[in-house]
């Protein structure tokens, strides 16, 4: 019993030996699936000297692929921390018939394959479109792909933290005087905007990585529509492997980038939590 | 300012907070609401802010009827049991934020926010954030910024609930010194009757939306008007239709043709008084509290006779 | 936090009066237009197209060989890669949060990973780990295995990118509920793996369901990566999401409606499991 007792301070969540057999697997399972395919991809970048590496990244039609995938991506990120957060007002601070259900379909964008979500726009929005609206083989269709896919993201990270606030911070701005606009302004705002950089950011990550989503309605139009993953799809299919890890890496890097600064940014508009 | 609430009824749903509810508060003057949970006592604090929108009834403020007035615009300051901090700005952020709102000079600003935090204590914390403080120092923070635009009217909703019980009252007899200072018409709600007899000029008992005693401390204490005031202000013996406060309750060691025997049940010793619950002899309970004199001159042992006789007793019509 | 009271059911109208019917209005028509012109409408008009002459052509179209392969590869895939990403995410899971261990930071990192990657990027690692010119190539072409441009690799990829969800989902619920009543377990008697199975589990079950939906919806509509590694063998190494688009291209629009609406329907059936085990109320 005592031996027992002794042992409680580390919860025996599996038993011990247990508990090794499956932290190896696990580190196992991770490795295979997880790093060395990434380690590969990084080293096959550099293979070829860093000449190599360098042309293939400052390759006109990679350039060109590469802004237009940061440039649509940003844009995506700015409407959807705009439209993201008035999805989240209306789904937590109103009630009206079919909430439960807008709720429900928000979530779409996660289940729904990429290269249907993209047939879906191509119906509506492309040649035989109903409305008359062709945007087909423009950069409005990669922007129209992209909200698609990213709708959720703001969305759901604002809706809790809107739950959550605390009411009484508003009426207490009311009872001094502050209309909605600015109590708005100075008090919900502040405290929804880290969560509206974790949604930025989730969709930022997945924005410029999207392939599926943009593949038929975009039409790939190198220098015009084309935008980084369709790039390093073209250069696999033309055998050209490392051409493609490298312009990977350099998008793997940005996206590192972007990430941390808005991880910082967060940690600065959070600053009172840390205090 | 004086305040006058009329016929105010509220519901929430099925359940009526407030039942033609009136009110008169003198300018000036400190008022407790006073009740249980559930009494409405909060939901006629919000009305009179303008937080909340009766079903009838009006609320006037120095004789002007601002029924049709949002919140923003009464001129009363409220403070939240939970503070209502805004967790977001440092200590100076929170008590400028209603001159910033008023557009005030900046400076003006500055000068009255130094002020305010000179008067609840809290001047080397400015540049804190409320997490940084402990509960008392967050409301008194919140009681600065209330203050800061100069209210016509302080309402307090269970402002001390909070906080442990220490602080409590420190802050409780501060707030009673701060009236006294500043003349501001006051008005906080609480479920303690001690907290409410200590400092309010004024006592409304509520219970179950409605108003069952109005008046000072004193007045409700040995005048109440029904069953509910006196339980709910004091201790109350209850003898049939009778009641008796257990300090009204004489005991003697010999019978005197008024008194009624009895046994000691249960002696206990509470500082400077002593409870003593016994049983008479046609079986009611109750129990008297004397003081450690009295108890040694009665030599009182568990399990001995005594006879009690009630030196005042209420009854009420029903 | 202030308890709950019968004024905190209404959402609106709290701060002063209630709010100006106009603007509550226009919120409403901005959210609900624009979820209807990016999400709704073009969803429901795929169900429309695909209908429009009739059920017949749309039914032949999802029961030819090539469609009917490309769901059993896509079902196929699923079961592989839902259970061991499952039992691999209860695993770390546990790791993470009950466990302590040098490069812990590493882990979260590495299983955080597959949301940040391009599908194409994860295509293009896996071929170059397992094809012909890559880090294993010359042992698996050795030995006759064939990973890249076949199933195994399929189900590689799609291994890779449905990775995080289930142990994303475990790991907070694993924190929230401590250790308490595992300790309690232990007390009365129970080894490790009977406290796991009677009391660990059985506390994780909703979040284990909610990442097993999350799982398979990403498991069902992987494209990117495996278009890369899949090779596009129609009839034998394509998935249903590849079979849309080789319809697509092949100017069969009925053919690639007809399949994308029974993707759809999946992905509505796993909305209404999401709807069914989501951990919190995001609506009052």
């Amino acid at each position: 019993m005592s031996a027992r007792v002794e042992s409680l301070p580390r919860a025996p969540a599996v038993g011990r030996t247990g508990a090794g057999v499956g932290m190896g697997l696990a580190t196992a399972y991770l490795s295979l699936i997880v790093l060395l395919p990434l380690a590969a991809l990084v080293w096959h970048a550099g293979k070829a000297g860093r000449s190599s590496f360098w042309d293939a990244v400052s390759d006109p039609q990679a350039v060109s692929a590469l802004k237009l995938t940061l440039a649509v991506s940003v844009v995506v990120c700015l409407v959807n921390a705009v439209m993201g957060t008035v999805v989240a007002w209306i789904l937590v601070r109103d009630r009206f018939p079919g909430q439960g259900l807008v709720n429900a379909i928000i979530d779409l964008p996660f289940a729904l394959p990429t290269i249907v979500a993209g047939l879906t726009l191509l119906a509506l929005y492309g040649p035989n479109g109903p409305v008359g609206v062709n945007v087909a083989f423009s950069r409005t269709a990669v922007l129209l792909a992209l909200l698609f896919v990213t709708l959720p993201f703001v969305i759901r990270t604002v809706q809790p933290v809107l739950l959550e606030l605390d009411r009484e911070m508003e009426e207490a701005a009311v009872s001094l005087g502050a209309g909605p606009l600015l109590t708005f302004r100075h008090i919900v705002f502040p405290n929804l905007f880290p969560a509206i950089l974790s949604g930025v950011a989730l969709a930022f990550a997945r924005a410029i990585g999207e392939f599926g989503a943009v593949v038929l309605i975009s039409g790939n139009l190198p220098f015009k529509t084309e935008v980084a993953s369709v790039f390093i799809f073209g250069r696999i299919e033309s055998g050209d492997a490392p051409g493609a890890a490298a312009v990977s890496v350099v998008i793997l890097l940005i996206s590192f980038a972007v990430l941390l600064g808005i991880g910082a940014l967060r940690r600065w508009a959070t600053r009172h939590d840390r205090a | 300012m004086a305040i006058t609430g009329r016929s105010l009824t509220k519901r929430f749903g099925s359940f009526t907070a407030l039942d033609d509810v009136s009110i008169e508060v003198a300018a000036g003057s400190l008022t407790a609401l006073l009740g249980p949970s559930g009494s409405g006592k909060s939901t006629l604090l919000r009305v009179i802010a303008g937080l909340e929108r009766p079903e009838t009834g009006t609320v006037e403020l120095d004789g002007i009827d601002v029924s049709g007035h949002a919140a923003q615009k009464r001129g009363v300051g409220f403070v939240f049991q939970h503070y209502a901090a805004f967790k977001h700005m440092t200590v100076r952020e929170n008590v400028s934020f209603g001159l910033k709102v008023r557009r005030r000079p900046r400076d003006e600003i500055r000068r009255r926010v130094d002020e305010l935090l000179e008067l609840v204590q809290l001047a080397g914390w400015a540049d804190h954030y409320p997490a940084q403080l402990s509960g008392g120092q967050r409301q008194r923070m919140a009681l600065a910024r209330a203050l800061a635009v100069e209210p016509k009217v302080l309402l307090l909703d269970e402002p001390f609930g909070a906080l442990d019980a220490r602080v409590r009252k420190e802050l409780r007899g501060w707030l009673r010194r701060l009236h006294d200072e500043m003349h501001v018409t006051t008005i906080f709600v609480t479920h303690d009757q001690e907290e409410a007899m200590e400092i309010a000029d004024q006592i409304v008992l509520m219970n179950h939306g409605r108003v069952e005693q109005v008046g000072g401390p004193r007045e409700l204490y040995e005048e109440p008007a029904n069953e509910f005031v006196m339980s709910f202000v004091g201790p109350v013996n209850r003898f049939g239709e009778s009641f008796v406060r257990p300090h009204d309750l004489e005991l003697k060691i010999e019978p005197n043709g008024e008194t009624t025997a009895g046994k000691v049940e249960r002696i206990i010793h509470l500082g400077f008084e002593v409870r003593v619950e016994l049983r008479l002899e046609d079986g009611r309970d109750c129990w008297a509290q004397v003081t450690r004199e009295e108890a040694e001159q009665l030599e009182l042992a568990p399990g001995g006779k005594i006879f009690v006789r009630p030196r005042r007793e209420k009854i009420f019509q029903s | 936090m202030p308890k709950a009271l019968a004024r905190d059911a209404d959402p609106r109208g709290r701060a002063g009066f209630a709010r100006a019917a106009v603007s509550t209005w226009v919120l409403r028509l901005v959210g609900l237009s624009y979820l209807a012109l990016i999400l709704a409408a073009p969803v429901g008009l795929v169900f429309w197209r695909t209908f429009e002459h009739g059920v017949g052509p749309a039914w032949d179209a999802v029961t030819t060989p090539a469609a009917k392969h490309a769901f059993l590869v896509t079902i196929i895939i699923a079961a592989i890669a839902v259970p061991a990403n499952t039992i691999f995410g209860v695993i770390c899971a546990l790791a993470i949060v009950r466990r302590r261990f040098p490069g812990k930071g590493i882990v979260n990192a590495l299983v955080d990973l597959p949301l940040a990657l391009s599908p194409v990027v994860v295509g293009l690692a896996f071929l170059l780990l397992y094809g012909r010119n890559g880090w294993f190539g010359s042992w698996l072409t050795e030995h006759g295995v064939q990973i890249v441009f076949a199933l195994p690799g399929m189900i590689l990829v799609t291994i890779f990118v449905s990775l995080p969800f289930v142990v994303r989902e475990v790991v907070p619920v694993l924190r929230e509920i401590g250790t308490e009543q595992e300790q309690a377990a232990a007390t009365l008697g129970a080894s490790g793996f009977q406290t796991f199975r009677r009391v660990t589990l059985p506390a994780i079950r909703w979040a284990v369901s909610y990442g097993v939906v999350l799982t398979t919806a990403r498991a069902l509509g992987e494209f990117g990566a495996v278009s890369v590694v899949s090779g596009h063998i129609v009839g034998k190494t394509e998935t249903a999401t590849l079979h849309v688009e080789e319809r697509f291209q092949s100017f069969d629009y009925t053919g690639a409606y007809a399949a994308s609406v029974v993707l759809a329907l999946l992905a509505i059936a796993t909305l209404l499991g999401m709807t069914l085990f989501k951990p919190k109320e995001a609506i009052r």
